[in-house]
């Protein structure tokens, strides 16, 4: 005797049936004893089968053989499967900081071209400063009030730097104070700001820098940021750098 | 070590030898590490190493002399053969003995043992075989039903044999 379902009996007995066919299935073998003694056969066969099956197992020794090939072989191979990522990677990371370092650097020299812009267009002005005094016990209280901070103005009668006066001047919407002075011929400015986070990257920007022939330097002391922008040379711009710090010093 | 155990087991139902059961091993995770990168992830992770030791093992010496003596798919095409309810050997089923099933396995047909290994033993689908073996899910349904009547048969005669 065959039935049309025992063509399916393999296919129920690996669960292979879809649910439709599952149900049909399940439902033929409550009505037919001859299915439902092969499915039963069948099935144990195939459990007796998986039992009979699971008969070999590696030595101890061989496994760590494996392992440790394997081990190896990953070893090697993780590092040149990285290596191209890696110094990709590292590629990545140098470009980035140089980019980092590169804007930091136009806009450290940005800022100072601003400060630059600001002491040309006083000189060009009619009245470059709002308080005119060599004596820096004038000029120095006419910003109380106008400034969130005080400085400390040195006396510099004995140097050949000149007080001319000041005013009040705007950079990167900060008040702070501009000092205008004379040194022969030349106009020099001191800028003087509280510092912040924004102007620490001037830092990366050497102290001393030159740009459309000014002369420039900047550094932090007391918590203000200084900057000394000027046509006299180099190390006259230092030297009265030297004179702001070291007044600021003591 | 994923799959070692299962894979070690096949390999040695495959090969019947410990030797080349242990050669076969290390030969699938060489060329697993090796082709890694071949391997698409989200496909089935243990099809694909079963068939890198099948493959291993078709091209090893065993492997070679069995495909020279064997068919490797016959009746590929052939319809799943009518059950056997009705005969003796179903019956004797109930009384068979771990031994006896093991005994049959072993001499059945590599092409027959490896499936029904892959399927009873690994539980795997039958799509999963068909991508392990390389054939059509057909394939494997009919070879299936063929290896299982040649070990029902072969258990009722050894079964006919105890009991005469």
């Amino acid at each position: 005797m065959t039935c049309a379902w025992q063509a399916k009996l393999d296919r129920y007995v690996d669960s292979e049936l879809s649910g439709s066919e599952l149900t049909q299935m399940e439902a033929h073998l409550r009505g037919c004893p001859a299915c439902a003694a092969d499915a039963l056969s069948r099935l144990q066969l195939k459990r007796v089968t998986q039992a009979a099956a699971r008969r070999f197992s590696a030595t101890p020794a061989f496994r760590l053989k494996i392992e440790n090939s394997i081990g190896q072989a990953n070893a090697s191979r993780w590092k040149w499967r990285w290596t191209p990522a890696f110094a990709a990677a590292a590629a990545l990371v140098l470009v980035l900081i140089s980019a980092g370092v590169w804007l930091q650097r136009a806009r450290g020299e940005q800022a100072l071209g601003e400060l630059a812009d600001l002491h040309v267009a006083t000189l060009a002005s009619a009245n470059p400063v709002d308080v005119v005094s060599t004596d820096r016990h004038t000029v120095k209280p006419w910003f109380q009030g106008k400034l969130p901070f005080s400085f400390i103005l040195p006396e510099l009668q004995n140097s050949p730097f000149k007080l001319i006066g000041g005013r009040v001047a705007y950079f990167q919407q900060n008040p702070g104070a501009q000092l205008l002075f004379e040194f022969g011929k030349h106009r020099i400015s001191v800028f003087i700001f509280q510092n912040r986070a924004e102007l620490g990257r001037l830092d990366s920007v050497s102290a001393l820098r030159s740009k459309l022939s000014f002369n420039s330097e900047t550094w932090v002391q007391g918590g203000l940021r200084y900057f000394i922008v000027g046509d006299a040379n180099a190390a006259d711009v230092h030297r009265l750098g030297e004179l702001l710090k070291s007044a600021a010093r003591s | 070590m994923p799959l070692f155990a299962s894979l070690y087991n096949f390999a040695h139902w495959l090969t019947q030898n410990r030797e080349e059961a242990e050669d076969l091993v290390q030969e699938t995770y060489l060329k697993a590490l090796k082709g890694f990168g071949s391997f698409q992830p989200g496909t089935n992770l243990r099809a694909w190493m079963y068939r890198i030791l099948r493959n291993a093992f078709l091209t090893s010496r065993t492997g070679l002399s069995v495909k020279m003596t064997e068919p490797l798919d016959p009746g590929a095409d052939a319809p799943p053969l009518p059950a056997t309810s009705d005969t003796p050997e179903s019956m004797l089923l109930a009384r068979m003995d771990r031994q006896a099933v093991a005994d049959a396995l072993e001499r059945l047909p590599v092409h027959f043992r490896e499936v029904i290994l892959l399927c009873d033993l690994e539980e795997m689908s039958y799509q999963e075989i068909a991508e392990t073996l390389a054939i059509p899910i057909g394939t494997v349904m009919s070879r299936l039903s063929r290896a299982r009547k040649s070990m029902r048969e072969m258990l009722a005669a050894k079964g006919q044999g105890a009991s005469s």
